[in-house]
């Protein structure tokens, strides 16, 4: 069974690839939470300053590396629709935008938990948690042009042009911690000298990072099924309107 | 480049026609700013800290609820057609028309922000760097709007969603407007550096904001 980019082009032979796949991944992505839940409850140390509630980073981190890849996956199908004409591009985009949405959304919300007791404020307005919030409103966005434009074709090719526009946030918010001064802390995983978090805490990280990806590649997988089948009864029920019409 | 200049002269002449679409814009900046210390209270130390930011986000507004002028109505009556079988490439088209929209709505605004701010206490001696300000920060404003425009070309409720598509992509522009005049009028620092952001901001958006826009024009017409 191959899996090539153009192979699954057709949405046909997708329905049927991922009808095969998604038991499995989903099988997998339970393991892996179960095993990154276990591990970061009840087997990682609590930090020495920040105590049992650094805990809250299993879920947080993980959210994060989720909803910005999910936004750079929406980019790249963007180009997919714009460039090559990739027929699942614009499915791939469309399905994607709420799963988006709903991680950033958990990344400020756990966020804002994890910010009261450690400092005390739920929100403040620096440049990492501002530039989130802009991507979780271009998320807003991006759904809400899909919701506008009745031809899916059109609707593509237009949520195509936002999404890449918007797509200069991403750079922004990664490297937001280095620009200026904020409260939020500065990259301790992704950098130039590599992670300045301890095994102990880190391990357990990555299984979780790596329990939200399966998450994510399950959910996008099962909601542009929806997409397909969605589209195929619009087109179904636009048949019957004209045969009715015709007779 | 005549048939750019022609096309800008066309949109200037007929935005000055149209009877009232420049004062209209004008008026509703009156108004919002007129009503803000209505909700923040009376207080004139307040009103001055808050001055600044109230000036930009009234402008942005204001400019935003004119920005579907900018395509809507040669769609409507099918110029925009002809324009893009003309001798402009649909870029420059685009770039013309959201010049227009920054010389027709964006500059009258940004020369009223003056008067509106004496009604915030806004301090009289910082009003030419609050003008020089608004007048590099604009041209961003109504290039960035000209996309959101052509995203939303022939769309019901096209007004809300535009507001809602482009103002997350105003934050810079917002952020080194305000931060540009809050220096001058209190300092610390000098307001040249984000002043400088500015001009950046607005000099990239002249150039690759009419790229978007005219892609997202020619997905309206297939």
């Amino acid at each position: 069974m191959t899996f090539s980019l153009t192979n699954l082009a057709n949405p046909t032979r997708f329905l049927n690839f991922t009808a095969a796949v998604i038991p499995w991944l989903a099988g997998l992505t339970a393991i892996l939470l179960g095993i990154g839940l276990y591990q970061a409850f009840f087997v990682a140390p609590a930090d020495y300053q920040q105590g049992e509630t650094v805990r809250i980073m299993y879920i947080h981190v993980p959210a994060a590396w989720v909803g910005m890849g999910c936004y750079a996956v929406i980019a790249i199908a963007a180009l997919g629709t714009l460039i090559w004409r990739h027929p699942l591009a614009d499915v791939a985009a469309k399905a994607a935008a709420p799963i988006g949405a709903t991680f950033t959304f958990v990344i400020l919300v756990t966020g804002s938990l994890w910010g009261k007791p450690m400092w005390g404020t739920y929100w403040v307005w620096d440049a990492r948690l501002t530039s989130l919030l802009v991507l979780f409103l271009l998320y807003l966005g991006l759904i809400a042009l899909w919701q506008s434009i009745e031809d899916p074709g059109r609707a593509g090719r237009a949520a195509a042009i936002l999404a890449l526009v918007g797509a200069v946030n991403l750079p922004i918010i990664k490297f937001s911690v280095d620009w200026w001064n904020t409260l939020h802390q500065p990259a301790s995983v992704f950098r130039a000298d590599g992670p300045t978090i301890d095994p102990s805490l880190l391990t357990p990280l990555f299984v979780m990072g790596v329990a939200f990806l399966a998450l994510f590649v399950l959910l996008h997988l099962i909601a542009m099924r929806a997409e397909i089948l969605r589209r195929r009864v619009r087109v179904l029920q636009q048949t019957q309107v004209a045969q009715a019409a015709a007779s | 480049m005549t048939a750019a200049l022609a096309l800008l002269r066309r949109d200037i002449a007929l935005a000055f026609r149209e009877g009232g679409a420049i004062g209209v814009a004008l008026g509703f900046y009156l108004v919002v700013i007129a009503i803000a210390p209505f909700g923040l209270g009376p207080d004139m130390n307040l009103l001055a800290r808050v001055a600044p930011g109230l000036l930009w986000i009234a402008l942005l507004l204001a400019a935003l609820l004119s920005a579907d002028r900018i395509f809507h109505n040669d769609y409507e009556d099918g110029s925009l057609d002809v324009l893009t079988m003309g001798p402009l490439p649909l870029a420059a088209v685009a770039a013309s028309k959201s010049l227009a929209h920054w010389i027709t709505t964006c500059v009258p605004l940004a020369l009223l922000a003056p008067v509106l701010g004496l009604l915030l206490n806004f301090p009289i001696d910082t009003i030419p760097i609050l003008v020089l300000a608004m007048m590099v920060g604009t041209p961003a404003v109504s290039f960035i709007a000209g996309i959101g425009a052509s995203l939303t070309l022939g769309l019901r409720r096209s007004g809300l969603l535009l507001a809602l598509l482009v103002l997350p992509l105003y934050v810079p522009v917002l952020i080194f407007g305000v931060s540009t005049i809050s220096a001058a009028v209190t300092g610390p620092g000098s307001p040249w550096p984000p002043f400088l952001m500015l001009c950046a901001i607005s000099l990239a958006s002249m150039v690759l904001a009419p790229l978007a826009s005219a892609a997202a024009l020619r997905t309206s017409f297939r």
